[in-house]
């Protein structure tokens, strides 16, 4: 009877105060497609292919993503230009099965993969889902903001043959 | 002649209507209010505020199949059950009084679809009738939860009948009438006339009650959702199932139209249209029944139990005891 008495006057006015005062707090709710999501800036999205300045692709299809890539999701097949330049003549990934925890991007010596921000590559296939090196080095173009966006600095090398060390500290 | 019939059917009309907007209105409100207190948004797409939901949730369900079970009980009454919950509900509202009278071309309109002076007892009687729906539909269903389901409503909401009938004889006693009518009319004075403050005790057992009776949390074991599935209407679809959510929202109106009638002075206010106060009475409820669900977890049900039998009817009694001798004593007023 006591605990009764108790929980009428004392718990349950208590609890209700609470709930009501959650009614004026602010809404934790992402009005997403109105209002765009706010990323931390390590977010990891779609992947893109880089190039050089003078628009050479810097991969060199050595194969270190793939070997690092925890789901298996690349797949590459090297060639070589006729002045024996290695490049990948096949570079897919398979957007459904990375789990985007940026190994690749980790792994790669020629800062050839990068993993930006977008996030929104919905496709009603299956198969559209499997990116070729074409798709990925479309990207392109948002490279420099999305670089910005996730602080990083600038490129080690500027250019394929730039071997120096530059000044300051490496990312 | 012509006219005064003319004048009760817009009224039922207008009532009704307003009614059911009410009740379609209910569920917008309750989601927002709920997701509120749940640091939500909640429905907000569809029209300013998500003002629109309601239409768009008619729509996708009147659109919905409405499929009978196979192996059903008894397709006809599992297909009347919803009706059987809906339509008391929404009677009720034939003996509350929603405004003062008012003077329309010469004629005296009372805002009250139905004076009848045992209108309490109608709205009691109603009230039981609404177990049938539940139970049968637990019972038609012919699946474990709904039975469930239905026996627990059955239980619950004839344990609480008793309770919800003893608190309110305390201010019966000082109305000496029947009429929902005439207890708002008492009450219209002043705030001082209000049945609260005269049966405080009444009021708490009464909204526990009526609340139980109405199966919202923290009493809501006949649709459990976390041991029951649905409970009584987990085999419904579409309209069906929509016609047991609008009975049920019906039937909260109802309670906080009538808990403000009873107590809390109905359509009386300064100021403002009897119409409007007697609305905003009403919304007050509804706030405290969405309130009261955010806050409470659901009760066991031997504490319902226990809770209806050995708190609430004592008490009741006791109130209307001491009311007995207070009135003996002090004199009938």
């Amino acid at each position: 009877m006591w605990n009764a008495l108790k929980s009428v006057f004392w718990a349950i006015p208590k609890g209700m105060s609470i709930t009501f005062r959650h009614i004026f707090r602010k809404k934790v709710t992402e009005e997403y497609p109105d209002v765009r999501p706010e990323f931390e800036a390590r977010y990891r999205g779609l992947h893109y292919l880089t190039r050089y300045a003078d628009g050479a692709e810097r991969c060199v299809c050595c194969g270190l993503c793939a070997a690092a890539c925890p789901a298996d999701a690349i797949y590459m097949e090297p060639a070589e230009t006729e002045s024996g330049e290695r490049y990948a003549k096949i570079y897919e990934i398979n957007e459904i099965r990375c789990i985007f925890c940026g190994m690749c991007e980790e792994a790669c010596p020629e800062e050839a993969i990068f993993l930006g921000h977008e996030f929104e590559f919905s496709a009603g296939e299956r198969g559209d889902f499997i990116y070729t090196k074409e798709m990925l080095l479309a990207n392109f173009g948002k490279l420099e903001k999305d670089r910005v966006a996730k602080k990083y600095k600038p490129f080690i090398r500027q250019d394929k043959f730039q071997f120096k060390k530059p000044a300051g500290d490496v990312h | 002649m012509w006219l005064s019939i003319i004048i009760d059917v817009v009224k039922v009309i207008v009532i009704f209507a307003a009614l059911m907007t009410m009740i379609a209105y209910a569920t917008w409100f309750e989601r927002r209010v709920v997701a509120f207190i749940q640091s939500r948004l909640g429905p907000n797409r569809v029209g300013p505020f998500g003002l629109l939901q309601p239409i768009a949730d008619a729509v996708k369900l009147l659109f919905k199949e409405s499929f009978l079970p196979a192996d059903s009980s008894n397709k006809f009454l599992f297909s009347i059950a919803p009706i059987l919950s809906f339509v008391p509900a929404v009677l009720s509202i034939a003996v509350i009084p929603v405004g003062n009278s008012v003077t329309i071309a010469g004629q005296q309109v009372n805002l009250i679809i139905s004076d009848l002076n045992i209108g309490l007892l109608f709205i009691f009687a109603m009230g039981s009738l609404g177990v049938y729906g539940v139970v049968l539909a637990g019972w038609a269903s012919n699946s474990k939860y709904s039975l469930l389901g239905g026996l627990r409503a059955a239980a619950q909401m004839i344990s609480y009948e008793i309770g919800l009938g003893l608190s309110v004889v305390g201010v019966l006693m000082i109305a000496q009438t029947f009429s929902l009518a005439e207890i708002v009319r008492q009450q219209s004075g002043s705030i001082a006339d209000w049945y609260f403050f005269k049966q405080p005790v009444a009021f708490f057992l009464f909204i526990i009650c009526a609340i139980a009776e109405s199966n919202r949390l923290p009493f809501d074991l006949p649709e459990a959702e976390s041991e029951l599935v649905a409970g009584y209407h987990t085999e419904y679809a579409g309209m069906r199932f929509s016609v047991f959510f609008l009975g049920e929202y019906a039937h909260m109106l109802i309670v906080s139209m009538f808990a403000s009638s009873l107590f809390f002075g109905g359509w009386a206010g300064p100021f403002l249209p009897p119409a409007v106060w007697f609305f905003v009475k009403t919304v007050a409820f509804m706030f405290l029944y969405v309130w009261l669900r955010g806050t409470l977890p659901r009760m066991r049900y031997d504490q319902l139990m226990r809770l209806g039998w050995l708190v609430i009817f004592p008490l009741a009694l006791l109130n209307v005891i001491i009311t007995a001798l207070v009135m003996l004593l002090v004199g009938t007023s």
